[in-house]
């Protein structure tokens, strides 16, 4: 269970600077712990494709960003994701909550963003990890520093 | 109206060791102007988003400041951003450079042509320092404030459309601007 403020501290013991979200109804209960915490700064943008490239320029600037969003502003940032991943080639870290996943698993919904999600970063060539209820946000600081390590971008996706 | 390159002649005036980030037609003109490492040809890019990219850079490099030299259609693909840069004060200066056509591909005009007020765009978002200017003389005059001070500012040019304009390319390769601007942030 990924719950504000142990993600906060996750973030912070990672050395991550900056949040920069569109928040979903899970990944919006984090709101009062990451925009309250001193030691990370919340950047509010628009749409989801502006998300990553305001994480671009901060990670250009020398500071680092994770970004965070819902699956659907996934779809649309797919023009973002080409250009900062592939032609800038910056290691964009990406939370995304997958909405719907635990319904499609037991077929209980006509949400198409479970059936679109992992294709989709697939496509764009983003590896990417689950995490469900009984991960914690250890295993989120886990896929961060990895993906650091290896100088590579990276999504967990954060399962709904 | 203002010839593009006399607009971005007034730009280098006053430029300073400001990271100055182009698109689309700009690129070329701007790059006989001015060749550093603080000077990064978005190409290739992703539509709409060096307002956003620069936000970052501003967001992160403070002291530095940022100017991106936008186009009309370029602001038209993401609006949404002038909330965003509203929401978050840095020293970020957003020319648009507003030709109302999409020059590269041929000349075809925006969605808002002749009639999409980007003043009034940025003034509604929330952006207090707010510019506009369609004559070279009052560009002149006027760079001097527009491009100093607390951002972020917003800077309307309504720049002579262009025919026959070829597809830009980029100066150099983009992981080598990349590099460079980094080393040169971060040294």
């Amino acid at each position: 269970m990924l719950d504000g403020p142990s993600v906060a501290a996750a973030l912070k013991g990672c050395g991550v600077t900056h949040v920069v979200w569109i928040p979903d109804s899970e990944l919006g209960t984090w709101d009062q712990a990451l925009s309250s915490d001193s030691d990370l700064q919340l950047i509010r943008v628009c749409r989801e494709g502006e998300a990553i490239a305001v994480a671009a320029g901060l990670m250009l600037g020398g500071k680092h960003p994770v970004v965070a969003i819902q699956c659907t502003g996934l779809f649309e940032a797919g023009d973002s994701l080409r250009n900062i991943v592939h032609d800038m080639k910056l290691p964009i870290f990406m939370i995304v909550g997958l909405r719907g996943y635990y319904a499609y698993q037991q077929k209980k919904t006509s949400d198409t963003c479970p059936v679109f999600a992992e294709p989709i970063l697939k496509a764009w060539q983003i590896p990417y990890t689950i995490l469900e209820n009984r991960h914690t946000a250890a295993d989120l600081a886990h896929a961060y520093r990895q993906a650091q390590a290896e100088n590579r971008a990276a999504a967990v996706c954060l399962a709904e | 109206m203002i010839s593009l390159r006399e607009a971005l002649h007034v730009l280098a005036a006053h430029r300073g060791q400001r990271i100055v980030i182009t698109t689309m037609s700009p690129i070329a003109p701007w790059h006989e102007l001015s060749d550093t490492p603080l000077d990064f040809a978005y190409i290739p890019s992703a539509m709409g988003q060096a307002p956003a990219l620069g936000l970052g850079l501003a967001l992160a490099q403070p002291e530095r400041g940022v100017i991106v030299v936008n186009g009309d259609g370029c602001m038209l693909m993401n609006l949404g951003c002038l909330i965003t840069l509203a929401n978050h004060p840095a020293n970020l200066y957003v020319l648009i450079i507003d030709n109302s056509q999409y020059e590269v591909t041929g000349g075809q005009p925006t969605a808002g042509a002749g009639r999409a007020d980007f003043a009034g765009l940025a003034r509604a978002a929330g952006i207090r320092r707010v510019y506009s200017y369609d004559r070279i003389e009052a560009w002149r005059k006027g760079a001097a404030e527009a491009l100093t001070g607390d951002g972020p500012v917003a800077i309307w040019l309504k720049v002579e459309p262009k025919k026959g304009q070829k597809t830009p390319a980029p100066p150099r390769p983009m992981a080598e601007q990349v590099d460079s601007l980094k080393k040169t942030l971060l040294s």
